[in-house]
């Protein structure tokens, strides 16, 4: 690589961009139904996520909480903060997914952020830890309405009852083939976050899983 | 489907997780001064019990993190699950005795 780059970061050429689902959008605006078993899918594209990677109580999980924003949840299942804003979901015992639906993805707020690991002063404690931009990773896709739960469940591995899975509760699993976290943000509104490029096939087996609810509302 | 108890996610559906075989198999020290056949018997022969057996399994999708756990090869019930580097819990209480343990166990790849 011997182009010299300049040190400052170019602006993405934000409108090239297309999101995963992109192709999808008319399928799901075709699969959304009304009615009293109402059920909606869209995605929401380029949320920004932010991949962590620390022990929670360690000197790195305190600094990236600190300038990240938000606590790391304690256990399986947790998310912390705002549903509709930045969230961060429980991933396994040492890997955090922190997500903000309300914005979409900046360029270099990665790298801004795991500078904070960066203190290596002596007396500056253990900072092994990690945080890395993975908005690219996953899309979001948002299921909402009274039926919902009744779609998801058709494929999802985890109970989904609001007793075993209350608001609030994210968990990594699987849904039909695929593997996605499953957020239940509100009552009736659950995220789901399969890997970009699972993002097709998982709205077309959702938009199947809805066919039932268009015809209760015919 | 087996419902397997993930020591950091709790009871998960099988199809979450993935087979890693037999745990407590170690690398050899010299690998070089093994035998052509020492190296085959660590690389491809490994026990089949039947009864309780140690394997490793991963939590695929969900934590992706490892470890062991101790199943019976006959009832398939999980009789322990512990982490990875722990020596494997004592399950001879827990598991019924009256599984045959004169298998074959052949040639100890260690």
């Amino acid at each position: 690589m011997a182009d010299s780059h300049t040190p400052t970061p170019r602006p993405e050429p934000v409108h090239l961009r297309r999101s995963p689902a992109h192709d999808m959008r008319a399928a799901m605006e075709q699969a959304c139904t009304a009615g009293p078993h109402r059920v909606a899918l869209r995605e929401i594209p380029f949320v920004a996520q932010l991949g962590i990677r620390a022990v929670p109580g360690e000197e790195a999980a305190a600094r990236i909480e600190r300038v990240v924003g938000v606590t790391l949840p304690a256990a399986v299942g947790t998310t912390s903060g705002d549903p509709d804003g930045l969230h961060c979901v429980w991933i396994g015992p040492d890997e955090f997914l922190t997500i903000d639906v309300s914005r979409t993805h900046v360029q270099g707020e990665a790298e801004a952020a795991a500078a904070v690991l960066d203190d290596d002063r002596p007396g500056a404690g253990r900072t092994a830890g990690q945080v890395v931009d993975l908005s690219g990773n996953r899309t979001v896709l948002e299921l909402t309405g009274p039926s919902a739960r009744a779609v998801l469940e058709k494929g999802c591995h985890v109970d989904l009852h609001p007793r075993e899975f209350p608001v609030g509760c994210a968990v990594s699993t699987l849904v039909g083939p695929v593997p996605m976290i499953v957020h239940r943000a509100h009552e009736e509104t659950f995220r789901l976050l399969p890997r970009s490029s699972f993002a097709q096939y998982t709205v077309r087996w959702l938009c199947d899983a809805m066919l039932e609810f268009r015809a209760l509302s015919a | 489907m087996l419902l397997i108890d993930c020591p950091h996610c709790g009871p998960r559906d099988e199809v979450e997780f993935h087979y890693g075989g037999q745990a407590h198999v170690p690398y050899p020290v010299d690998p070089y001064a093994l035998s052509d056949r020492a190296w085959a018997e660590f690389l491809f022969y490994r026990d089949n019990p039947r009864g309780p057996f140690a394997e490793r399994w991963v939590h695929a999708v969900g934590c992706r993190k490892w470890f062991n756990a101790i199943r019976d090869t006959v009832t398939y019930e999980f009789l322990a699950v512990y982490p990875m580097g722990s020596p494997p819990p004592n399950t001879s209480t827990a598991s019924p005795p009256a599984h045959d343990s004169a298998h074959d166990s052949g040639s100890d790849p260690s």
